[in-house]
């Protein structure tokens, strides 16, 4: 074991027993993309059947799953590993550290998923078929009238968590640990700082959503009644314990994303960042926030007054902290030397619809309106913008960008722009049309719709294919970087490239900064 | 390699390659994949037979098995003195911060109490804002403990709501039972177990930093020995509760934050209680822990002393307010 001091184990050992945070960083990233591949599967199903009004391709007990499975994977599948994966890659080359600070452990949280993926997907196939009733799994839907398989689901949902806890550990005993010396908390890079943050609202909020599939399991199975007001308990208190977890878990969703475009505008805009320390400021104040908005979710659900009146200005003040952030991006690229490489166009397509995501969102803030918007495709439009204009694309970006440093080639600009560009119009192609049918009334997850949806239905139905399938572009050109990109040797990749990540050499040696950096 | 590096840093020993975590992986998803069988066979198909306890117990036994061959590990490295104080210190920050999300799981039990107890029964009694809800359940009386659920209110037949189960409430609570009769009411007892074991584990932590060893093993058998009566008297409490009481799991809400508030801080004795007996077994039969170096002992002892704090919250929201 101990022979291979300064180069990776040889075959299938090496992933299954590896303590190497690039390895498990590669891992959490081919992992999430196939999940990525499921998730996007099911989402082909969801937009086939709704290409036309009426049912016609699968039944609707099996289009509830879909919807359930779409989400589930999508969230807790795709973007919170892939985000893992990118923190593991990068983090300790960000701060100068040797590895994670726990690096068995590290790997545990990884392995952990594929275990609990296997599980989820497996009751797609069992008698009742998968989960039915949404990913926000709200009671009683999930318990009194849950198929058989809910019980397969609520222990995958225990033990992600447990892998996430793990994960966030990790990265917060890495960045307050094992920065090298001089890198203080306000020298490091934005993406360090993003994930840090994100990795408190993780420790914060996976054990509440312990808590509550425990108390669905309870309920379904041992005769609780914590859902059940027959017995004194309250369907809508589930809701309360699903969004306390569930409005932290969608900034965790986000939150790294803003690191990873804060890092790529400075480089590719040839000026640093600007206004850095209010940039940690506010995602410092957007965490905050995400714990006092929760019920914002919930307006139409019979909250008092009160209730909807101060969940409602909470929310309102997010628009605050978030368009500090959107000028603070705007104006690192304004008068700076642009150059448009894949990952910039990435970042800026992210900029701009992850605002038009977080304007509907604003509309969806004001309670008195979102009576109207509740449970329709506005909703879903809104967070499919900063899901995925905002989460996909940043991950999209970061891949572009560190793809070069992590393999030592470099991938094929022409295919990544013919991505961006096919990606951005399939995005809208598919999204945009969805506020308005939204706006009309028409509700989610539904398997069929009234007559006067229909044109933009099958609109959203074509961009969502489209969308499908340039993703394949995608995988094809990652696939063909790394067996034959053109190799390059420059530590820096990019001419504006700043921070530690790119002094070592590239590709990446498989151990870096076994001896701590001086940052000065 | 060396431990010291050239600019004056100590080596962070990061193990090359572990068969630990794949096990433990497996462990826990074969643990997790048999409770799910055993609860669904006993739910749906219970009469007839299954393998599915077996895979549970398999499951366990691999997962409790690898977490004995890491601690194992890690004391062994520890003791090998391949941890510099900068390793050292990255174990801490993790105890630290596993016992914060601990904190965090309980807080959604405590406030599923709350929720209810301040908003949601009131509600359901048609007090305050809500004054619709006796059309459904005509004739229910909020109180707390909830003695009677709006089921048994309005009786079973006349339920106008999906039937998901059957909720009586109990004939009897176990909220403080008056100055009078508080000698003979367990959770005083047990109070008194659990603050008395938290000061004398810190005894003991006394007498490791003071290099007296027999202080330490002292104090902390008495610690483990508290820990395990506190779990005797707790199951006297159920059994008392199950059939004296007619407080169950299906005496509706007042049971079910009663029980899984309780079950859940009890479990976590048990594993305290577990976790320390380790650190006497190293203390005593190994010789484990100097005045410079016990961290296995402080880890536990701020485990337990977690413990001990929810039990307070226990004991004020649940038992006496």
């Amino acid at each position: 074991m101990g022979e291979h001091h300064h180069g990776p184990a040889k075959g299938l050992t090496r992933w299954l027993y590896t303590t190497n945070h690039k390895d498990i960083g590669t891992l959490y990233l081919w992992f999430s993309f196939a999940m990525f591949i499921l998730g996007g599967s099911f989402a082909m199903i969801i937009r086939a059947e709704l290409f036309q009004p009426g049912l016609q391709l699968v039944h609707p007990e099996f289009f509830n799953q879909m919807t359930t499975m779409h989400g589930l994977v999508m969230v807790f599948g795709a973007i919170m590993p892939a985000f893992v994966g990118l923190a593991n890659w990068m983090i300790p080359m960000m701060i100068g550290a040797p590895d994670m600070a726990l690096p068995r452990m590290n790997n545990l949280s990884f392995w952990i998923l594929p275990f609990a993926f296997a599980m989820l997907a497996s009751t797609l196939f069992m008698q009742g078929g998968a989960p039915n009733f949404g990913w926000t799994f709200y009671a009683p839907l999930s318990t009194t009238y849950a198929p058989p398989s809910v019980t397969f689901f609520i222990f995958a949902i225990h033990i992600m968590g447990a892998s996430s806890i793990m994960g966030s550990i990790n990265i917060i005993a890495t960045v307050v640990n094992l920065r090298a010396p001089g890198m203080t908390y306000m020298k490091m890079p934005l993406f360090v700082w993003t994930w840090f943050i994100t990795a408190f609202l993780l420790v914060a909020v996976m054990p509440v959503l312990a808590g509550a599939v425990t108390m669905m399991l309870m309920d379904i199975h041992f005769g609780t009644s914590f859902f059940s007001a027959a017995g004194g308990g309250d369907p809508v208190l589930f809701q309360h314990v699903f969004w306390f977890f569930g409005h932290p878990e969608v900034y965790i969703l986000i939150l790294p994303g803003f690191g990873v475009v804060s890092q790529i505008i400075p480089t590719f805009a040839r000026k640093p960042l600007f206004g850095y320390a209010s940039m940690v400021y506010a995602t410092a104040s957007i965490a905050f926030l995400s714990f006092i908005v929760w019920a914002h979710h919930m307006y139409t659900v019979g909250l008092p007054v009160a209730g909807e009146l101060f969940f409602m200005y909470a929310t309102l003040l997010i628009a605050v902290p978030t368009g500090v952030k959107v000028f603070n991006w705007i104006t690192t690229m304004f008068k700076g030397s642009m150059t448009f490489e894949t990952p910039m166009l990435f970042s800026i397509a992210f900029v701009f619809l992850f605002t038009v995501g977080g304007l509907s969102g604003v509309m969806l803030a004001m309670a008195p309106v979102d009576f109207q918007y509740q449970d329709t495709y506005f909703v879903v439009a809104h967070f499919h913008y900063t899901m995925v204009a905002g989460a996909i694309f940043s991950l999209t970006a970061a891949t572009y960008y560190w793809l070069p440093k992590w393999t030592g080639r470099m991938y094929s600009e022409t295919m990544g722009k013919t991505h961006f560009w096919l990606s951005f119009f399939a995005f809208n192609l598919t999204f945009f049309p969805q506020h308005f049918v939204g706006l009309a009334g028409m509700p989610r997850r539904i398997p069929d719709y009234a007559l006067q949806f229909a044109d933009f239905n099958m609109v959203s139905s074509i961009g969502a294919f489209f969308y499908g399938s340039s993703q394949i572009l995608f995988l094809f050109n990652v696939i063909r970087t790394i067996r034959s990109g053109r190799p390059i040797t420059d530590p820096k990749v990019w001419e504006g490239a700043q921070g530690l990540e790119w002094t070592v050499a590239t590709p990446a040696p498989y151990h870096t900064f076994t001896t701590p950096p001086e940052v000065k | 390699m060396a431990g010291q590096s050239t600019s004056g840093h100590e080596h962070y020993y990061v193990p090359e390659q572990s068969k630990l975590a794949i096990f433990a992986a497996f462990g826990l998803f074969l643990s997790v994949y048999g409770a799910a069988r055993v609860i669904n066979h006993a739910h749906y198909h219970a009469d007839e037979p299954s393998s599915a306890g077996f895979l549970l117990l398999a499951g366990l036994a691999v997962f409790i098995g690898t977490l004995f061959a890491w601690f194992r590990t890690t004391i062994n490295e520890n003791r090998a003195g391949m941890n510099s104080a900068q390793l050292k210190h990255s174990y801490v920050l993790g105890m630290q911060w596993f016992i914060f999300s601990e904190v965090m799981f309980f807080l959604a039990f405590f406030g599923a109490l709350f929720y209810v107890r301040v908003l949601a029964g009131p509600w359901l009694a048609s007090m305050g804002d809500k004054s619709m809800n006796h059309l459904i359940w005509e004739g229910f009386k909020f109180q707390w403990p909830l003695m009677q659920t709006p089921q048994q209110a309005v009786g079973l037949a006349k339920q106008y709501m999906a039937n998901n189960g059957t909720f009586s409430g109990p004939h009897e609570n176990l909220s403080f039972p008056g100055f009078s009769k508080m000698f003979h009411w367990l959770p005083l007892w047990n109070t008194i177990i659990l603050l008395s074991s938290s000061f004398t584990v810190h005894l003991a932590h006394s007498g490791i930093k003071a290099n007296n060893r027999g202080q330490l093993k002292f104090w902390l058998g008495v610690t483990v020995a508290l820990g395990l009566s506190f779990v005797f008297l707790q199951y006297r409490e159920y059994h008392e509760a199950f059939t004296e009481l007619g407080l169950t799991l299906h005496s509706g809400i007042y049971g079910s934050t009663f029980f899984m508030l309780t079950g859940f801080h009890g479990f976590h004795v048990i594993m305290g209680a577990t976790i320390l007996l380790v650190q006497f077994l190293r203390a005593t039969v190994a010789g484990h822990f100097s005045d410079a170096d016990q961290f296995g002992f402080e880890a536990a002892s701020w485990y337990w002393h977690f413990v001990d704090v929810v039990w307070v919250g226990l004991f004020l929201f649940v038992y006496i307010l």
